[in-house]
């Protein structure tokens, strides 16, 4: 600092000790990356167009409401090939969230089990939850979805000696078909029974937790809870004269026709990416786990307290600070895997969008969308998950 | 410090659009010294690759026929195996410099993908392949059947209308990757499975039971299969529209392989002209080849005629008829202009 107030009053810097001023440099070095990222970026813009412009090529994201023209095997919205390239688009993308938000959940579980498994004292369980967690990690995802897809395939027999089950059930390799229910007049006081049913599971959890800290005494919050979800819809159902049918599955002269179909290849994708995942997420939890200090439980152990209730209320609380990070880009990572979901024909978004690219040439602004909805998945995970963080973290006082 | 650096990041983004900026196909080929050629990833008779790792089929001797125009030498190629979703991009960006790879010339293609196609080197149609113990005679009775089809292609649009406009129900089964489409239909994952007809004759060799499938009758659309290069450089599109035109006119005038140099000595003054006998004839030259380019076709691949008997036609696994690739005088449709 004495140096920078000898200098600074003097009116005559010099070149030189611009040069040698700590924060001058910083700034200027800020400036200079910033403007060779702009130059590149616009440069690569500008080669883009001008190239694009030349080679005759067509641009601009107005094709997005031409005609598709062709046919999606699965989508969660109404589309035919009627619709517009957009909505195809879309279809992908819904199909991507719909196996990336299973998988997560799915792959959640198994490696929360496999996790705490691995830290398990019995020698079998702990040693088959190691085997489980190597032989995932090390296999390259694309291998266990073709392993998956190709297990279904083969082992379940073909369409017309289909494997049928209880309630109209039929499994074979096209894949689950089961009846479709069909909801009948005022089946819409269901949704509200179980809307209900949670807030009040949420006041009484409150109540309980509040009467608890006051007067010591425990209330079955959770039984409570389970019989109001369970119990208020199916009250709902019974009193609104049972509104449901079934559009059962019939063998047809090729496929079962009717009903509704879980697709082999939808299967073998959320298999693949959820057992994969796990592998690494049960590496997460244990991490978490091993990073609590062990005097932690054995000081809630000589306060007297159940281990299950160490493990809930003193080592999982912690563990969270450390698991959810990692556990994030574990996320995010299931959600980009789900884009190899191509190789076996699944459609989702990079499939319909890369169908797209084909159909209409339009590469730049095909692999711009993608990029653009990938980039969005993962940071609204991202915020998610770091709002989720923050919540879980230690509130110093 | 500052200018300095600015002025040379302009500079080098200067220098980035001047080398961006495309040069002659036919300069850069022979500098280079090869043609590059996008050609199918595996299509027995059109275009794969044989035990020894040498490419060969129908699509394949296109290639060599326009690295025979330009080198004299058929074996200056080398070949880029490109899927039906990556064939047009290798081919606007550059990474080949033209694409045989059985590829329908529609307008949409010709317009907005910025490709030019001019010569149909195989006119085809879509067809369905379905197994015999189906029972099914006509492509009509399909109705709610599950269909494997490769993505990103014409076929895969001519299916949703057909069978819309058939009022016909269907699941398709879509795959990238011609292996894959392959995979499932024999894993029985479908019923049917579609792509233009030449294609089925060649995928059912690759089935284990080849005689238990049939190809259905329907054609559903017209599939003119031909190269297609860059728009923008007339002499490339010159080049390799004639390289075809030269092995029809050949079978035209009757030279083949092996009557070829006998044929140089005829007095018939179109045949001089073709083979660049001819005093004074300007063809090759104006081409920006040499006047033997078409003599150079033939020696190296041969005639029309003989290209397809060799890879697909009757005598081959495949035993395709000429049918509509008959010569137009024989009722076909292959008919080149006048070579004047």
């Amino acid at each position: 600092m004495t140096d920078h107030a000898a200098i600074a009053p003097s009116e005559a810097r010099t070149l030189r000790s611009y040069a040698y001023d700590p924060k001058f440099r910083g700034i200027f070095y800020q400036v200079l990356t910033l403007l060779i990222v702009l130059v590149v970026g616009w440069w690569i813009f500008h080669n883009t167009t001008e190239n694009l412009a030349r080679s005759g090529t067509a641009s601009g994201y107005g094709f997005l409401r031409g005609r598709a023209g062709f046919d999606i095997g699965q989508s969660l919205i109404a589309y035919t090939s009627d619709s517009t390239y957009g909505r195809a688009i879309v279809v992908g993308f819904l199909n991507t969230m719909l196996v990336a938000i299973l998988g997560i959940f799915t792959a959640t579980i198994i490696g929360f089990i496999i996790g705490l498994g691995r830290l398990s004292r019995n020698w079998l369980v702990a040693k088959l939850c190691t085997l489980y967690v190597e032989v995932f990690r090390n296999i390259p995802v694309l291998l266990i979805i073709f392993f998956w897809y190709k297990g279904v395939l083969d082992s379940l027999p073909q369409v017309r000696d289909s494997i049928a089950l209880p309630f109209n059930v039929f499994l074979n390799n096209r894949g689950l078909a089961f009846p479709n229910p069909i909801w009948g007049e005022g089946a819409w006081v269901i949704p509200v029974a179980l809307l209900v049913a949670v807030v009040a599971t949420i006041v009484i959890a409150r109540w309980a937790k509040q009467r608890q800290a006051a007067t010591g005494k425990q209330f079955h919050t959770i039984w409570t809870g389970a019989g109001l979800v369970i119990g208020l819809p199916i009250l709902a159902f019974l009193i609104m004269g049972a509104p449901l049918t079934f559009d059962s599955p019939i063998a047809g002269r090729f496929n079962m026709t009717g009903g509704a179909r879980i697709l082999p290849e939808f299967v073998a994708l959320y298999m693949a990416l959820s057992l994969y995942t796990a592998s690494f997420i049960a590496e997460v939890i244990r991490a978490g786990i091993r990073g609590v200090a062990k005097g932690q439980s054995e000081a809630s152990f000589a306060l007297g307290l159940h281990p299950s209730h160490t493990t809930r209320l003193v080592v999982v609380p912690q563990a969270m600070r450390i698991i959810i990070p990692p556990l994030t880009s574990q996320y995010l990572n299931l959600t980009k895997n789900s884009s190899l979901g191509v190789a076996i024909g699944f459609p989702e978004l990079f499939s319909t969008t890369s169908t797209t690219l084909n159909q209409t040439g339009q590469a730049v602004e095909a692999i711009s969308i993608m990029l653009t909805v990938y980039l969005a998945i993962s940071i609204a995970t991202s915020i998610f998950m770091n709002w989720f963080n923050a919540k879980m973290a230690l509130v110093e006082r | 410090m500052k200018k300095t650096l600015l002025s040379a990041a302009i500079g080098a983004a200067v220098l980035g659009f001047a080398s961006a900026a495309s040069a002659a196909t036919l300069d850069n080929v022979k500098s280079k010294g090869f043609v590059q050629c996008g050609v199918n990833t595996g299509l027995a008779g059109f275009a794969a690759p044989d035990s020894a790792g040498n490419w060969t089929g129908f699509d394949v001797d296109y290639c060599k026929a326009v690295a025979a125009a330009v080198f004299g030498d058929a074996t200056k190629v080398k070949y880029t195996p490109t899927t039906a979703q990556s064939r047009f991009t290798a081919l606007q960006s550059g990474e080949v410099d033209l694409l045989a790879r059985n590829t329908t010339w529609t307008i949409s293609r010709d317009t907005s993908l910025g490709l030019n196609f001019r010569y149909v080197n195989y006119y085809d149609g879509q067809g369905f392949m379905i197994p015999k113990s189906l029972n099914v005679k006509s492509a009509l009775e399909l109705s709610g059947a599950a269909v494997c089809v490769q993505s990103g292609t014409t076929t895969e649009l001519n299916l949703a209308d057909y069978f819309k406009s058939n009022n016909l129900q269907y699941n398709p089964v879509v795959f990238e990757k011609l292996e894959e489409v392959n995979a499932a239909y024999q894993a029985g994952r479908c019923d049917v499975y579609t792509t233009d007809q030449s294609g089925l004759y060649s995928l059912r060799l690759s089935l284990s039971n080849p005689d238990d499938h049939i190809i259905l009758p329907e054609i559903i659309s017209k599939e003119p299969l031909g190269p297609a290069v860059r728009q923008g450089d007339d002499q490339w599109f010159d080049i390799v529209t004639w390289a075809g035109y030269a092995m029809v006119q050949a079978e035209d005038f009757g030279i083949t392989q092996k009557n070829l140099d006998e044929m140089k000595n005829s007095t018939n003054p179109d045949i001089r002209r073709f083979l660049g006998v001819e005093k004074d004839t300007k063809i090759g030259t104006d081409l920006g080849l040499t006047n033997e380019w078409a003599y150079n076709i033939i020696k190296n691949v041969g005639n029309y005629g003989e290209v397809f008997e060799r890879n697909i036609g009757a005598n081959t696994p495949l035993k395709i008829q000429r049918g509509l690739n008959a010569l137009w005088s024989k009722g076909g449709l292959q008919y080149a202009p006048p070579v004047r």
